[in-house]
C-alpha cells in the first residue's frame, strides 16, 4: 500500500476548510502552517480569475528530508507516508534546506520540525486525513495509488493527460497530485509575491523558528 | 520574485500565510569559516613540514592549538544553531548514514581526538616523529571534514544554487586560502618562516583566491542559463539585488585584492603586504560564505 492525495483544482473553491480542520486536528501552532491554500490572482481587469492551491507536504517517494536527517526524526512508514518523530528530531533545519515544496517548518512551542503527515493517526484508526473529510466539495481525494480500484487510482486514470505533480525535474516522486493545475498554480516562480499588505492579509516572511 | 512571469499572465500572490525567513543564518557561515581555517592550517603545517622540515618545526604546537581552537569554534556553532541543543547526542546514537550531517558528525569527531592526539605528541611527549606520524593521518580526514559540508547543502535539494562538485572545490578552496593566511598572520608573532616559505604560502594564497573566484564569475554567468531558480537566486546578487553590494565586497575582499597583493608582494619582494593580503582573505572569506548561504534560502519554494 502506498497512500497519496489528490488535489482537483477545478472544485476547490478555495474555502480553506481543509486549513482549518488541519490546524484543529494536528494543533498546528499560530504562524505555522502544515497546510495552506494560496490564492493567486490572474489577469488583468475585466479579464481576471482567481486560483486556489492547496499546498502541504508532498511525500515523496524520494523524499529530500528524509535523507538528510541525521538521525531518522523523518521516516518512511509503511503505507508511504514521510512520518515525522519530534522526540528525536534535533532541530538542524536540514530537511527545512531539503524540501523542494517549503513543507516542513520549525514548531515555535517544540523547536522541532514538523510537517503534515496525511493525518498518520487518523490513518491507523481507518479513518481520512482531517482535510479530506471537512472539504465540502470533496477536491481531496486521498487513497492507495497500488490499488486500480481505489478512488484516488480511477480519479488519476480518468484525468489521464490533466494530472501534474510539483516539481517533477527533482525527482522526488511526489505522492501528491493536481488535477487542473498550471504553471501559476504550481510553480512558485511563475506568479508575484509582494511583502507587505495585500487584498486579504499581510504577506511576509517570519524569523527562524515562525515567531511573530 | 518574479522570474518565469509574463506581463499577460499578470500572476499576484494575493493571500498566502507568512513564510520562513532565513532559517541557516549566520552561525551557520560561522560554522563553515572556523571549520575552513581549523582544517586548512593543518594542510599548510604537513606542507611546511615536508618542504621546509627545520623551520616549519617550530609551528607543530601553535598551528595544533589554533586548530582546536577554530574546530571548536566550528562544533559550537554547529550545537547553537540546533533548535534542540541538548539532543545533539542523538546523531551519535541513532545516526542515520544517508544524511551528510551524521557522516560529517563522526567525521569532526575523529579529526577532534586527532587533533588532541597531535597535542599530546608535541606538548606532553614532545616526540616530534610521533607528531608527524599523526599529522599525515590527519591531514587525510581533514580532507573529508572539509568536504562534508559541501556534500550537506548538495543534500539540500530545495537549494539548486548548492551544487556538489562547485561546492567540493569551494569548501577545499576556502581551506587553502584561510590556511595559508592564518600561517602568514602567525608568521607576524612567530617569524620563523624563510622568505621562500612565506613566498610559498602567498602562492597557494593567490592561486586559492583566483580559482575560487573564476567559480564564483563562472556561476555568476553561467548558472542562470542552466537552472531558472539559480537565475531567480541570483538576481539577489545582480542588478541591484538586496545582496549585490555584499556579495561585491566580499568577492573583492577575499579574492581580488589579496591576489593583487599577494603578486605585488612576490614582484617587489615585499613580506609585509603578504600579512595585508592574508588579513584580507580571512575577512573576506566570512562575507562571501555568508552572502552564498543566504541568497537561496531567500527564494519562496511554494
Amino acid at each position: 500500500m502506498k497512500l497519496g492525495f489528490l488535489v482537483d483544482l477545478h472544485l476547490c473553491m478555495g474555502c480553506k476548510g481543509c486549513e482549518i480542520a488541519c490546524k484543529v486536528e494536528n494543533e498546528v501552532p499560530l504562524s505555522t502552517w502544515r497546510l495552506r491554500v494560496k490564492y493567486v490572482d490572474v489577469g488583468t481587469f475585466p479579464e481576471t480569475k482567481r486560483t486556489f492551491t492547496p499546498l502541504r507536504c508532498n511525500h515523496c517517494e524520494n523524499a529530500p528530508c528524509e535523507r538528510i536527517c541525521p538521525v531518522s526524526a523523518l521516516h518512511y512508514i509503511e503505507n508511504g507516508i514521510v512520518n515525522i518523530d519530534k522526540e528525536r528530531c534535533i532541530g538542524c533545519a536540514g530537511c527545512i534546506m531539503a524540501c523542494p515544496y517549503g513543507a516542513i517548518y520549525i514548531d515555535p512551542e517544540t523547536q522541532t520540525a514538523d510537517k503534515c503527515t496525511y493525518c498518520a493517526h487518523r490513518i491507523a484508526s481507518s479513518m481520512m486525513p482531517a482535510c479530506v473529510v471537512a472539504c465540502p466539495v470533496e477536491a481531496n481525494i486521498f487513497g492507495d495509488i497500488e490499488d486500480p480500484t481505489s478512488n484516488i487510482s480511477k480519479y488519476i486514470m480518468q484525468h489521464n493527460g490533466d494530472v501534474q505533480v510539483r516539481k517533477p525535474e527533482k525527482g522526488t516522486n511526489p505522492h501528491h497530485f493536481y488535477v487542473g493545475g498550471g504553471n501559476v498554480t504550481l510553480n512558485p516562480l511563475a506568479s508575484f509575491r509582494a511583502e507587505g499588505h495585500s487584498l486579504f492579509n499581510e504577506m511576509k516572511h517570519l524569523p527562524i523558528g515562525g515567531h511573530h | 520574485m518574479v522570474h518565469e512571469s509574463l506581463a499577460a499572465t499578470n500572476a499576484v500572490v494575493t493571500l498566502d500565510v507568512a513564510l520562513p525567513g532565513i532559517v541557516w543564518g549566520w552561525i551557520i557561515t560561522m560554522n563553515m569559516w572556523a571549520k575552513s581555517i581549523g582544517t586548512g592550517v593543518i594542510f599548510m603545517l604537513f606542507y611546511l613540514l615536508k618542504k621546509y622540515p627545520n623551520e616549519a618545526g617550530a609551528y607543530r604546537l601553535p598551528v595544533t592549538v589554533i586548530s582546536i581552537v577554530f574546530i571548536h569554534m566550528f562544533l559550537f556553532f554547529t550545537v547553537i544553531d540546533l533548535h534542540q541543543i541538548f539532543r545533539f547526542w542523538h546523531i551519535f546514537f541513532h545516526p542515520h548514514f544517508t544524511s551528510a550531517i551524521a557522516i560529517g558528525s563522526f567525521l569532526a569527531t575523529g579529526f577532534v581526538g586527532l587533533l588532541f592526539l597531535l597535542a599530546f605528541a608535541i606538548f606532553i611527549k614532545k616526540d616530534d616523529e610521533l607528531f608527524d606520524k599523526v599529522l599525515l593521518w590527519t591531514t587525510v580526514l581533514a580532507i573529508p571534514v572539509t568536504l562534508y559540508t559541501a556534500a550537506l547543502m548538495a543534500q539540500s535539494t530545495a537549494r539548486e544554487l548548492w551544487q556538489m562538485p562547485t561546492e567540493s572545490a569551494q569548501m577545499i578552496l576556502a581551506a587553502t586560502l584561510s590556511g595559508s593566511a592564518v600561517i602568514l598572520l602567525m608568521d607576524t608573532f612567530l617569524n620563523k618562516l624563510s622568505d621562500a616559505a612565506k613566498r610559498d604560502m602567498g602562492i597557494i594564497l593567490a592561486f586559492s583566491a583566483l580559482s575560487a573566484f573564476i567559480l564564483y564569475m563562472a556561476e555568476l554567468v553561467f548558472g542562470p542559463m542552466k537552472a531558472e531558480e539559480v537565475a531567480a537566486v541570483l538576481a539577489y546578487v545582480t542588478n541591484g539585488g538586496e545582496y549585490q553590494a555584499m556579495f561585491w565586497i566580499g568577492q573583492v575582499t577575499a579574492f581580488i585584492v589579496p591576489f593583487v597583493l599577494v603578486t605585488l608582494s612576490i614582484v617587489n619582494n615585499n613580506q609585509n603586504i603578504l600579512k595585508l593580503a592574508a588579513l584580507s582573505a580571512v575577512a573576506g572569506l566570512w562575507v562571501v560564505k555568508h552572502v552564498w548561504l543566504v541568497i537561496p534560502q531567500l527564494l519562496s519554494m511554494s
